[in-house]
């Protein structure tokens, strides 16, 4: 896809290309961590974010046991929801506005690895800090070991899959008037069939169904994002640098 | 003759402008007769009475829906693909139909659904997974308003539709799951055998609403033309006759 090899847009000798996938995944993955590292006070906000609205739904509904443990799966998944979309235009668009995200377009590397890259770093510095908390939050919904433990799984194996839905939307709506809600829009309407299986899960073993169904089917769904998406989202983002 | 000169906007004009009547009168007399049938013909049902003839306006607007949007998500591929312009507009013109028609089989599915079942809304599976594909149209239909560059705005309608129609049978699929776990189908509809005259209405209304969408469908997609192609000489001749 990419016309010319340009020198000197990063500082690298030219891949070859066996090995281009896995550095250009490497390259910007440590990018992206370093440059999230580098603004840690927004990192913690997007956490805080996360726990304030897990908090709130209480206060909204009733601090009753069992209507809490009913619920808590399904509050905590549309919290993990509401913070990977929140982060999500920080995926692209400050590359976007300063010309960078044309740079990596021009490199060397393939542009689905290089996207892949900065996907993996979305959800390390948003959705891996989700799972973590996962547990200390639904001790507050009166949920019990097993559930814990499955609704963690879920977590782990979907909130990737929210960080690629919504990368391929965050790449769509690259500088355009409204962004924040069309990004929503977008993607919200596609996060459906991992909030049904990742809330389900832990349904599924309140009922005795065991949560063996719901883990295979995120994890299909995990297999078939990691393949389709970054390609779709590459896509995208050629779309809006044209 | 070269089926493939109608991929040019110039050419596909006058052809849509010729179409567009066939079709549009087609749906109005198969509509009248459809309406006919189900409304006058029809006996009444001995379950649901007369509410179940809600069936011959819901059950083509659900199935169009569902249709339009992989017809656009065709004509998103063929664009991507071969970069045609055309395939572009039909699927632009397809949307607000598809929208309207989603509206449509919710709406009257509503209005079937408080006499027969009691409610409005239940969340059955095909009741969410109809409102989820409205928000998808809906998606699209915004994404194409907030880019200023139609082709830019063509080409990420493409993939946006195109990633919807891999999701939609997930979605489906999901929804089904999701509420066949939850609770048993508490509405069974007793699906007895649809008696034949009910059943010619119904598809006699689901050609009326194929016949509509292609009638409007072109007459949108003849002003797409219109408004994109201004540059063009031909268009100019064909806005305004008088200033050649």
């Amino acid at each position: 896809m990419t016309a010319e090899p340009a020198a000197g847009t990063l500082d690298r000798p030219t891949p070859s290309l066996d090995s281009g996938v896995w550095s250009g995944v490497r390259w910007a993955l440590l990018r992206d961590l370093r440059l999230a590292l580098r603004s840690r006070a927004e990192l913690g906000v997007q956490v805080l974010f996360y726990v304030i609205v897990v908090s709130l739904f209480p206060l909204a509904t009733s601090p009753e046991k069992n209507l809490l443990a009913l619920m808590g799966p399904g509050v905590l998944w549309i919290a993990a929801l509401l913070a990977s979309l929140l982060s999500l235009p920080r995926l692209f668009a400050n590359d976007y506005a300063d010309g960078t995200l044309e740079q990596i377009a021009l490199s060397p590397y393939p542009l689905p690895a290089l996207v892949s890259g900065k996907i993996a770093a979305h959800w390390l510095t948003t959705g891996l800090p989700v799972v973590v908390m996962a547990p200390v939050l639904g001790l507050q919904y009166a949920l019990g070991g097993e559930a814990l433990a499955v609704l963690t799984v879920t977590l782990l194996l979907g909130t990737p899959i929210l960080s690629m839905l919504g990368a391929i939307g965050a790449a769509l709506t690259l500088g355009l008037r409204g962004g924040g809600s069309l990004l929503a829009l977008l993607v919200l309407p596609l996060c459906v069939p991992v909030l049904i299986f990742g809330a389900g899960a832990v349904d599924a073993v309140h009922a005795g169904l065991g949560a063996t169904a719901n883990l295979s089917l995120l994890g299909a769904g995990l297999l078939v994002a990691i393949v389709g998406a970054p390609l779709a989202a590459s896509a995208a983002v050629r779309i809006a640098l044209d | 003759m070269n089926f493939y000169r109608y991929s040019s906007p110039s050419a596909f004009y006058p052809l849509a402008g010729t179409l567009a009547p066939w079709f549009g009168w087609s749906a109005s007399l198969l509509a009248i007769a459809g309406l006919w049938i189900g409304f006058g013909l029809a006996p009444t049902d001995f379950q649901q009475g007369d509410a179940y003839r809600i069936i011959f306006i819901h059950v083509p607007a659900a199935w169009m829906s569902m249709f339009i949007y992989l017809v656009m998500a065709f004509w998103s591929a063929l664009s991507l693909g071969f970069n045609t312009r055309l395939s572009a507009m039909m699927a632009q013109a397809l949307a607000p139909t598809g929208a309207l028609m989603t509206f449509i089989a919710l709406w009257t599915g509503a209005f079937w659904g408080r006499p027969t079942w009691g409610t409005y809304w239940a969340w059955d599976a095909r009741m969410t997974s109809e409102l989820i594909l409205l928000f998808l149209y809906f998606g699209v239909i915004a994404l194409r308003n907030a880019i200023d560059d139609d082709r830019r705005a063509d080409r990420a309608c493409a993939v946006l539709a195109l990633v919807g129609a891999v999701n939609v049978p997930i979605i489906y699929f999901s929804v089904y799951w999701w509420n066949t776990l939850h609770q048993g189908s508490s509405i069974s509809v007793a699906a007895p055998k649809i008696a034949p005259i009910m059943l010619t209405g119904m598809l006699i209304m689901a050609l009326a609403a194929w016949f509509y969408s292609i009638a409007v469908a072109l007459v949108r997609v003849r002003c797409i033309i219109l408004e994109r192609e201004r540059g063009a000489a031909w268009a100019g001749l064909v806005a305004e006759p008088g200033k050649a």
